[in-house]
């Protein structure tokens, strides 16, 4: 609907709602809010994608609070639904843990624990109709509004690099950093077990030091990046269903503009929701059989705004369904991996 | 899309969180979770534990039950003994009674019949003076007189 009444075309409207919200310092501008995809760019690297800043830090604060508050309640009677709830996923993640990290750190759980919560919570933002958010920080005066933190590379990264600067930190510390040196000279061509000549030793050891880069760098840029294109994709998805959706009801529209002139006065659509909201109050209150609320909805929608919108509607549905799953999946792949790549440094092979 | 700054912050923030879940929600929440699944376990066994105890506790009232039943049956017995010795006792006390109560009645028929006797005696005496003076008032019949002394004789 925003689209629509906006008068934004398709591409505008993909490219507005895939902009973060950028403060930097502009050559010609000098420390400011960029406007537009070119001028963010033209920051260069010392800019802040504030969205992706203050959604991640509300998250995470919201993670705390909310954990925090049952941690400090909690004891060994009778737990409350709330603690229940949440002494699952804290048993699910140890479980987790205990099976994939054999090593003893008080840090890997708590690790593990805020990963999975934290990044289930910025993917979650991903099922709030793209719309709302950036409609309703336009109307406060803010141009842009990227509210899914995990659909920035940066945030994605940010977390990736974090973990892998705790990889190189395990390896050391359990290792030594002659061991994790010799870890990345001596494998997977050991060159004292094969016989070699010591002349051709530096040969096979730089060999062996480029593979191991690769192999540990690939770690970091995959463990971001696979969140990143699973929610950056998702989101994607939801733009595109909303822009057939809003085609839809634009096309409708017309017919409905030849009855109430250009604008569609705003009650129509405040009486048309009341009407839905109405019949299913009516079927939650017993009054109307299941298959007359089916079909006086379908009436409804068509009303409304036609079989495109309800076409959208479930295209909607349908993706914020699926997507429930990708996002959990997702929080959790990142969490698994991190315990699996920690796990792994703590390891002689 | 570009790579910026927000990389930095989002890993001191992440490490800040991390630091934040570390300190303030793990320890109490598995230490809450640790202990109550102590006391689970404690309060399996303490089940485990009060079922063997009623289990004693049924067989030790089971034994207790059948001793007490032992010495009702005793009781009874002693009571049904002691039934019958009574009523042999007092089976003899009444015959004992009745005995002297008889011997005592007999007595005193007898001596009845000794004072009846005496009376009559006393009776027949004074009948036979009386005959006797009518008598002698009279012509002595022999007739009469033996009718007289018939009848005497038979009042006697």
């Amino acid at each position: 609907m925003a689209g629509a009444s906006e008068n934004l075309t398709a591409g505008e409207y993909i490219k507005h709602h895939l902009q973060n919200l950028t403060f930097g310092n502009h050559p010609e501008n000098g420390w400011s809010f960029a406007h537009g995809a070119e001028e963010a760019a033209e920051m260069g690297f010392w800019a802040f994608h504030v969205d992706t800043i203050f959604w991640a830090l509300l998250l995470g604060f919201g993670f705390f609070f909310m954990f925090r508050k049952v941690a400090k309640a909690a004891n060994s009677g009778v737990p409350t639904r709330g603690q229940a709830f949440i002494e699952m996923i804290v048993e699910f993640v140890d479980e987790n843990v205990r099976d994939s990290f054999h090593g003893t750190s008080r840090l890997i759980a708590p690790l593990a624990l805020t990963l999975f919560v934290w990044i289930f919570f910025m993917n979650f933002m991903d099922l709030i109709p793209v719309d709302w958010l950036p409609w309703a920080a336009t109307k406060v005066g803010i141009e842009y509004q990227k509210v899914v933190p995990t659909t920035d590379v940066n945030a994605t990264m940010g977390m990736a690099i974090a973990v892998f600067f705790l990889i190189i930190i395990y390896s050391i510390r359990f290792k030594g950093v002659g061991g994790f040196i010799g870890e990345l000279v001596m494998n997977p061509l050991n060159p004292k077990e094969l016989g070699m000549p010591k002349i051709v030793w530096p040969f096979v050891m730089a060999f062996n030091l480029i593979l191991e880069v690769v192999s540990l760098v690939a770690k970091p840029v995959s463990l971001g990046l696979r969140l990143f294109g699973n929610l950056y994709a998702g989101e994607l998805i939801f733009i595109l269903i909303a822009l057939v959706f809003t085609a839809g009801a634009g096309f409708v529209a017309t017919g409905l503009s030849s009855v109430f002139g250009e604008h569609i006065p705003a009650w129509f659509w405040i009486v048309a929701t009341a009407t839905v909201f109405a019949t299913l109050w009516l079927n939650m209150k017993g009054k109307l059989s299941m298959g007359k609320t089916a079909l006086l909805l379908a009436v409804e929608m068509l009303l409304v705004g036609g079989l495109a919108f309800l076409g959208g509607q479930l295209m909607h549905f349908g993706w914020a369904v699926f997507h429930i799953l990708v996002i959990t999946l997702q929080a959790f792949i990142f969490m698994m991996l991190t315990i699996v790549y920690l796990s792994m440094a703590t390891e002689h092979h | 899309m570009n790579l910026n700054a927000t990389l930095i912050l989002q890993s001191i923030a992440m490490m800040i969180f991390v630091w934040f879940c570390m300190k303030f929600i793990w320890p109490p929440l598995l230490k809450a979770m640790d202990e109550r699944r102590e006391r689970i376990a404690e309060g399996l066994a303490a089940s485990d534990r009060a079922e063997k105890a009623l289990e004693e506790a049924k067989s030790k009232a089971d034994d207790e039950l059948k001793e007490a039943r032992n010495k009702a049956q005793q009781i009874v017995e002693q009571a049904n003994q002691r039934h019958s010795q009574i009523l042999d006792q007092a089976k003899d006390d009444a015959n004992a009674e009745k005995q002297r109560s008889v011997s005592s009645a007999e007595a005193e028929i007898a001596q009845a019949a000794n004072q009846a006797r005496e009376e009559l005696r006393a009776a027949v005496a004074a009948l036979a003076v009386k005959g006797a003076s009518k008598i002698l008032e009279k012509e002595v019949d022999e007739n009469t007189h033996r009718e007289l002394l018939d009848k005497l004789i038979q009042e006697i």
